[in-house]
């Protein structure tokens, strides 16, 4: 295994990019990802990349879209604010079909907000925040290790689709140092781009668009569209932590996923039998770890820093088969493992009564 | 055991520094670690402070709720967190900066005057290198050859002639351990 | 009891947030000080933009609106339309009104939108640690230009006062400093003739202040002062710009 080195996550997703051959970033000053650009911007000129600090986030998603249009690997990263800028650009790269990747380091909202660590951008990251029928992979690490190999991924996934790939972290994750093992560079030449625009003329010559005026055109390309979000479903992942004999199954993402960790292993202490599902992609969402729980399992309980987006996937996906419970703490705060511990000591004992009351039933 | 450590005192005293060495510390003696500061507006002017975690197994949680040690470089910092460490656990008082009583009988407070001390050995800026030299010696979290280690990766060729002195500050804070 | 010091009507009372050493304070004093001796604070709404200066809103004495990063301006032509009699300012930062905000900034200065701008020159973004921003001097270092802005890169620091000046909407704009008294007494002289140009009606004014922040310039206040002084006046020289009265 390769030596591993102490790093700050918002550096070493600068650095797996730069690892998985991405050689052209445009970014926009918001905390807490600062340290992306800053890196990018010491980095960039070393391995023969393109840094460029952006008059604004619009601007800075749009030269993405020229730069991916152009056939390079091509990221752009912002916070909250800026991400909300960034939609259009997102809607017109789902919409030309451009491999891109788009770091999203999550703080409170609404508006200007804060800057602490938040999820509340679950629902613009998974429905789409732009305009027009479209999908974008969504991956949510939860360490820095993973915020290397999951942006390293989010790079071939956005090529082998040609679609704009999310990587959705918070604050926490962004500032936090942790040991990571680098894997090495991408050496294999990057797919080819035939599509891309790199300078012709006549018959062979390349148009990268999202503009079809005849409906009847526009319907078939959406159609041609939506068979390849189909195809993506299979990239659903999630993690699973204590499952095999799970009353209370946990559901949380990012961050929140190893905090609530904490509460499951104090709960285990006292004998409550807690499990965790931990979605890794955030669309296409885990359904089918979560829908065979909910045959097993007594209840959930999601647990988010907001106040409930993800919980209502939870929901479609356990289809009324069990209660989902759900704690969340938004604007910045995060919850420590005792008040998650307590929710869940809540929810065992609402089992319990739960149980008498439906044995009283049967007698 | 895991030890979750939390390092505070106001911006420029270095405290996110002393976090990180631990840490660097931490995974020199083969643990796993983590360091989670506190950032943004925070930083001007007012307090900083981190999270270390230090343990066998694959850290849990970054964020430190109720600490196992602490290390507070100012008054203000001793307030806000000498409640967040659980009892029995190590207290690291600057009394250089914060007052010498506390409140909480139930913690193993070290009174260091890390400033004065840093002062003797050179440099008072190195008030924070003497705190993490005592509080290594008092918690035995991390070896004090660890330390020393982490210090000269951490230190970048620039910043070379600064490393005796910082070097000497650990070691101060370690002798004054041993005296107490 | 001789009294020698008060503080202004056009302030509120909460202590401000900025570093040592920064002038974001003092120009805070200077714009309240006009309000208060051109007797409008009662009927001002002002604007605080995305900055250090964020917190705008709890220093000035009047109605406040907090606007999205750049997009004062707009906010303020939304004010300024609605309430034809009040007194309409904003209080920006180069990165936002210059950067992300350039669009609005330009565009409320073509259509001659009757509100004065404060615009804090200070040569690099400090709120978010000291990124470059559009006014950055060549060879400056800031976090995305670790090597020194250069031009091939980074492109060239844009002068908003002579940019500006080309418009026929402008009734005044003038640049001017903070590194000694003398410049702050012209400083408060230029944001009371920019308020009078919007008291008369004659259009869109906008002062722009060559402010510190030794804090990510990494320099003590006294250096900064002379940064300003020396280097950031050799970019950006101080003067009138365009001005009503003198017809142009
Ligand atoms: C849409 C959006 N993008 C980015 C930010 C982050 N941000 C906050 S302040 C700031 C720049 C401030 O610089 P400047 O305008 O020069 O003011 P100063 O802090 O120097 O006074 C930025 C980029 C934001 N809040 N919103
Ligand atoms: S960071 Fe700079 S602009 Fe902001 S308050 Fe400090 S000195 Fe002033």
């Amino acid at each position: 295994m390769a030596e591993r080195i102490l790093l700050k996550g918002n550096e070493a997703l600068g650095e797996a990019a730069i690892l998985a051959g991405c050689r052209f970033f445009a970014g926009y000053p918001i905390t807490p990802q600062n340290e992306i650009p800053a890196y990018m911007a010491r980095r960039m000129p070393r391995v023969g990349g393109v840094f460029i600090q952006a008059e604004s986030e619009l601007a800075a998603i749009n030269m993405v879209y020229g730069a991916a249009g152009a056939g390079a690997r091509a990221m752009t990263s912002s916070s909250s604010p800026g991400i909300s800028l960034k939609q259009e650009g997102i809607s017109y790269l789902a919409g030309a079909e451009l491999p891109s990747v788009v770091v999203n380091i999550v703080r409170g909202g609404p508006g200007l907000g804060g800057i602490q660590p938040a999820q509340s951008d679950y629902f613009q990251a998974t429905r789409g925040g732009g305009h027009g029928d479209y999908r974008t992979p969504v991956f949510a690490p939860n360490s820095v290790q993973e915020m290397v190999d999951l942006t390293m991924e989010a790079f071939e996934v956005a090529d082998a689709y040609r679609n704009p790939v999310l990587v959705l972290g918070d604050g926490i994750l962004g500032q936090m140092m942790e040991p990571v093992a680098l894997p090495p560079a991408r050496e294999a030449p990057l797919p080819p781009k035939p599509w891309a625009t790199t300078g012709a003329k006549g018959p062979g010559r390349r148009i990268i668009n999202s503009l079809y005026l005849d409906p009847v055109v526009l319907e078939q390309r959406n159609l041609w569209l939506a068979e390849k979000y189909a195809r993506m479903r299979g990239l659903a992942r999630a993690e699973t932590v204590g499952m095999e004999d799970a009353e209370i199954c946990l559901v949380a993402y990012g961050a929140t996923s190893r905090i609530v960790k904490g509460a499951m292993q104090m709960a285990r202490r006292e004998g409550i039998r807690a499990g965790l599902i931990r979605p890794v992609t955030l669309w296409p969402y885990p359904t089918v770890s979560i829908r065979e729980a909910a045959g097993r399992v007594e209840a959930f309980l999601v647990v988010e820093l907001s106040l409930g987006q993800m919980v209502e996937d939870v929901r479609l996906a356990v289809d009324g088969k069990a209660p989902v419970h759900f704690y969340g703490r938004t604007g910045g705060m995060v919850p420590s493992p005792r008040e998650v511990l307590e929710k869940l000591r809540e929810v065992a004992a609402g089992m319990g009564k739960r149980r008498v009351v439906a044995a009283g039933a049967g007698a | 055991m895991t030890h979750e450590v939390i390092m505070a005192g106001h911006g420029g005293q270095g405290v996110l520094y002393m976090g990180t060495l631990l840490a660097r510390a931490g995974m020199l003696e083969g643990k796993e670690v983590s360091w989670l500061p506190s950032y943004g507006a925070e930083q001007r002017g007012g307090t900083a402070n981190c999270a270390v975690v230090i343990g066998d197994e694959a850290v849990v949680s970054p964020v430190v709720y109720e600490a196992t040690g602490a290390v507070v470089m100012n008054g203000p910092s001793l307030e806000k967190f000498a409640p967040h460490v659980r009892p029995g656990g190590v207290l690291v008082v600057n009394t250089s900066l914060a007052p010498e009583r506390v409140e909480r009988g139930d913690l193993r407070v070290v009174a260091l005057p890390a400033n004065r001390l840093a002062e003797e050995t050179g440099d008072g800026r190195s008030a924070n290198m003497v705190a993490l030299g005592a509080f290594a010696a008092a918690t035995g979290i991390v070896r004090m050859d660890n330390l020393l280690e982490a210090l000269r990766q951490a230190t970048p060729a620039r910043r070379r002639h600064l490393l005796a002195g910082n070097e000497r500050a650990l070691r101060r804070g370690e002798e004054w351990m041993g005296k107490d | 009891m001789r009294q020698i010091f008060a503080g202004t009507d056009g302030l509120t009372q909460s202590t401000t947030i900025y570093c040592p050493g920064c002038t974001h304070g003092i120009t805070h004093r200077l714009v309240g000080e006009v309000l208060e001796e051109l007797g409008v604070t009662g009927r001002t709404v002002g604007v605080a933009s995305v900055g250090c200066s964020v917190l705008a809103y709890e220093y000035f004495n009047c109605d406040m609106q907090e606007a999205a990063h750049g997009r004062a301006p707009a906010v303020a032509t939304g004010i300024r339309r609605v309430l034809p009699e009040a007194v309409v300012f904003t209080y920006q930062g180069d990165g936002d009104l210059a950067s992300i905000g350039m669009g609005e900034t330009i565009h409320a200065a073509a259509r001659g939108e009757r509100i004065t701008v404060i615009f804090i020159n200070n040569a690099n973004y400090g709120m978010t640690g000291g990124q470059l921003a559009p006014t950055t001097l060549l060879g400056q270092v800031t976090t995305t230009t670790p090597g020194g802005r250069s031009a091939a890169t980074a492109g060239y620091p844009i002068r908003v006062c002579e940019l500006l000046a080309t418009l026929d909407g402008p009734a005044y704009v003038a640049r001017t400093s903070t590194h000694n008294v003398a410049e702050l007494h012209r400083t408060k002289k230029a944001i009371r003739a920019a308020f009078q140009a919007q008291l008369e009606g004659a259009g869109f004014s906008m002062v722009e202040i060559l402010s510190t922040c030794p804090t990510n310039w990494g320099m003590d206040p006294v250096r900064a002062m002379e940064f300003v002084a020396k280097e950031m006046t050799a970019t950006y020289p101080l003067g009138e710009f365009v001005n009503w009265r003198r017809g142009n």
